[in-house]
């Protein structure tokens, strides 16, 4: 890193905290890639104490319902089915197991990779799992699109899209939210834009848009701080070498014309209206949820998980019946485990002695 | 939440692929999200997919909260390297 | 022409199994020892030294891979691990397991490949074995080695012996074995160029000790990667390790593939590298037996056991042992 970045992230540094000066605030970031940038980068060791950054619903992966991940698996454990997916699923838990352990898995760097094994594999089914907020879904919206298009036959997606402002206005109409502001996802908003956000400034809370270098980070932390200390409640755009406005148009008005906005489980919080997305009827001899016998079955969602309030910021890991006992790294029950850097994996980490 | 680093377009092919560089990791991406993709552009790739072109440094706005913090602090004005 | 492949026969004692052994293993191996064909091998004895022993299974896939293949690998993991401790390995044992069907060139081109990494390393392999299983009950090829090394009493080595003030070095960048790997396993088009360090270094363990002996621990960070591998040496001495991120060789082309996919290069396996804790001042002479690209990366203090890496952005963070395998992630 050039030693004129590093100066500036000193004075950033020294700039939050007195800016804070001891008062309490919270801030929330929205993002897995944040959670993890944050961690690696040792953010938090540069923060004053009474800084609090917490880690909310925004690793799309880790929210995924236990009743989903169980289809992909009863799917991945069909003859003749292959399931591709990110890495990322492999070791969220199902009813009783994950992918990881079921039969015909195929982890994929592209959802692109999915649609070659299509077409070099026509005796089999293959299922590409749907995963992503609004950054991922219009990559898979364009194969559903391309696969159409070609007749590809032995092609499907199972969506378990999720969709990111319903779980931000979830958090911040919460009397009991102890939230100041938030750090907003630089990837979502390159599709979305700013745009997308500003519901925020009418619900009284702030954010900005934030890219993932230490540097991107510390200028966010402390632009929100500043209004924050200030007063000012809005929506700001720190990320502007990729976020516009209005966003990627083109990309964000593929997500619309694949999908339609429904009612979707969160792991660890629980049902929450038009979060998620479904496939048109115009594709659905695409959609995995149509296409075969087998269907969704009911899974009950681990009980006592507290992930949900967590994330609210109203309760800590230690305060969970799960934590660190039913609940760990390796065998995680709510998406604040299953995100190696969410709250809890990181308690687990830090904590733990 | 969503893992996107910036490539340099080496080539764009006709089939909606372009060839994308990393620091001498190459590979191919599509081309299928974005529109008016110059060879020699950076992108933003997020699984194998260009998702946004970036914008030049020199045409970058940065806050005036930065502008007027790197100024105070005699950190020149642009925010970044 | 069909390819020759491995039958049931093959580890059945009969002819076929006969045939095989000479004129595969013997021929790419043969020495004094292994040609006699005896049920076990009598060896030389080291009577003012220590014996050392250890043993590894290799299961890698492909089984060619960027730089090397899993004979190449067998060998040098055992014989790196026997180095490990201070020890000159002095002999190999060899056991297949192969499932039916695996081409017999392929296993020939393993065997040359055994041969040759063994020559360069100065060992011999004296003992070894075969089995086949049916179809489906294997991936191919499966191979363990067992080594059996000696050290002189006056070395110990261990990853006990960590002190504080110690510092730490890698003998090289990380993560390029795992890369390799990467590259050729998954399907995943990406093109780069870097190889694996599958190397043994045995005769560079040698070279160091032949003019110190005050080195307190060797590691190879295999998997799991440096993080793994020093949060055990700070468990095991009982001491706090600090770590520079800033000083820690990885490869333009690692690094670029591990912010693609998500990886941290600092949990990627290496066959090639090892970590060396020493005293300051035995640091040239671990340089001198290494070579260039062995770096200072950290020191040892007095405290609790732990692992903290001093962040290139100014902070710092704990590190701890692998908790999972790195897939590529899209978070």
């Amino acid at each position: 890193m050039a030693e004129s970045d590093k100066n500036k992230i000193k004075s950033l540094a020294d700039a939050i905290r007195d800016l804070v000066d001891d008062t309490p605030i919270t801030l929330m970031e929205v993002c897995g890639t944040h959670t993890m940038a944050i961690a690696r980068y040792g953010i938090k060791s540069l923060l004053p104490a009474s800084l609090d950054i917490v880690s909310g619903p925004g690793c799309p992966v880790c929210v995924t319902s236990a009743q989903d991940i169980q289809f992909a698996i009863d799917l991945a454990n069909q003859k003749d089915c292959l399931v591709a997916t990110f890495g990322d699923m492999i070791k969220v838990p199902g009813e009783s197991s994950n992918l990881g352990s079921a039969q015909n898995v195929e982890v994929v760097y592209s959802p692109f990779d999915a649609l070659e094994m299509a077409r070099q594999n026509p005796g089999k089914e293959i299922v590409l799992l749907g995963l992503g907020f609004e950054t991922t879904t219009p990559l898979i919206a364009s194969l559903i699109k391309s696969a159409a298009s070609s007749n590809l036959g032995n092609f499907s997606v199972l969506p378990m899209h999720k969709l990111v402002p319903p779980a931000l206005k979830l958090l911040v109409a919460d009397h009991d939210s102890k939230l100041d502001g938030f750090i907003l996802p630089g990837h979502v908003s390159a599709i979305t834009g700013t745009g997308y956000f500003e519901f925020l400034e009418t619900a009284g809370i702030g954010g900005v848009v934030s890219g993932f270098t230490s540097l991107d980070i510390m200028e966010s932390i402390y632009v929100l701080i500043a209004d924050i200390i200030a007063g000012r409640t809005r929506v700001l755009n720190n990320y502007e070498r990729v976020v516009r406005k209005n966003g990627n148009p083109k990309a964000f008005n593929l997500i619309w014309e694949v999908y339609e906005p429904e009612d979707s489980k969160w792991r660890g919080i629980g049902t929450i209206p038009a979060s998620g997305l479904h496939i048109k009827d115009k594709y659905e001899d695409l959609d995995a949820n149509c296409k075969f016998e087998l269907k969704k079955r009911e899974v009950e969602e681990p009980k006592g998980c507290i992930c949900g309030e967590i994330l609210m910021g109203r309760k800590k890991p230690k305060d969970c019946r799960h934590f660190g006992k039913t609940c760990t790294p390796l065998y995680p029950v709510g998406p604040c485990m299953v995100s190696s850097e969410g709250t809890c994996a990181a308690w687990y980490k830090y904590h733990k002695e | 939440m969503c893992l996107a680093i910036p490539v340099q377009v080496k080539e764009i092919k006709n089939n909606n692929r372009a060839v994308v560089d990393n620091n001498g990791v190459n590979f191919e991406a599509s081309t299928n999200l974005v529109e008016n993709l110059k060879v020699g552009d950076f992108v933003l790739i997020h699984a194998g997919f260009i998702i946004e072109i970036l914008t030049r440094d020199d045409a970058r706005e940065k806050l005036a909260l930065l502008e007027e913090f790197y100024q105070k602090t005699g950190r020149g004005k642009n925010g970044r390297e | 022409m069909e390819p020759k492949i491995i039958t049931i026969n093959h580890g059945a004692g009969g002819r076929l199994m006969h045939e095989f052994i000479h004129d595969s293993i013997v021929a790419h191996l043969g020495n004094s020892k292994l040609d006699k064909m005896d049920d076990s091998s009598v060896l030389q004895n080291y009577p003012h030294k220590l014996p050392v022993l250890t043993t590894d299974s290799y299961v890698v896939h492909p089984v060619f891979f960027s730089g090397g293949d899993i004979g190449r690998l067998c060998v040098c993991g055992t014989v790196n691990d026997l180095a490990a401790s201070g020890a000159e390995p002095l002999a190999l044992t060899l056991s297949f397991i192969l499932e039916e069907g695996f081409e017999l060139e392929k296993l020939d081109k393993i065997i040359a490949s055994i041969g040759k990494t063994a020559k360069e390393a100065g060992v011999e392999i004296v003992t070894g074995d075969t089995k086949v299983v049916e179809k489906g009950k294997g991936d191919g090829i499966f191979i363990n080695t067992a080594g059996l090394g000696f050290v002189d009493p006056g070395v110990s080595i261990s990853s006990h012996n960590t002190l504080p003030g110690d510092l730490v070095l890698v003998t090289g960048p990380l993560g390029n074995h795992e890369m390799a790997l990467f590259k050729d396993r998954e399907n995943m088009n990406f093109q780069y160029s870097v190889q694996s360090d599958v190397t043994p270094l045995n005769l560079k363990v040698k070279e160091l000790l032949a003019h110190t002996r005050n080195i307190h621990t060797i590691k190879d960070p295999t998997r799991g990667g440096l993080a793994s591998a020093l949060t055990e040496i700070a468990q095991n001495s009982q001491v706090r390790i600090e770590l520079e991120e800033e000083k820690i060789p990885v490869d333009k082309e690692v690094k670029a593939m591990c912010d693609l996919v998500g990886f941290d290069p600092l949990y990627l396996a290496n066959e090639g590298k090892y970590i060396i804790v020493c005293p300051p001042e035995e640091t040239p002479k671990v340089k001198a037996a290494f070579g260039s690209e062995t770096t200072v990366i950290g020191q040892v203090e007095k405290g609790q056991p732990d692992l903290i890496l001093n962040t290139a952005s100014g902070g710092n963070r704990r590190l701890i042992m692998m908790e999972n395998i790195q897939l590529p992630r899209i978070c």
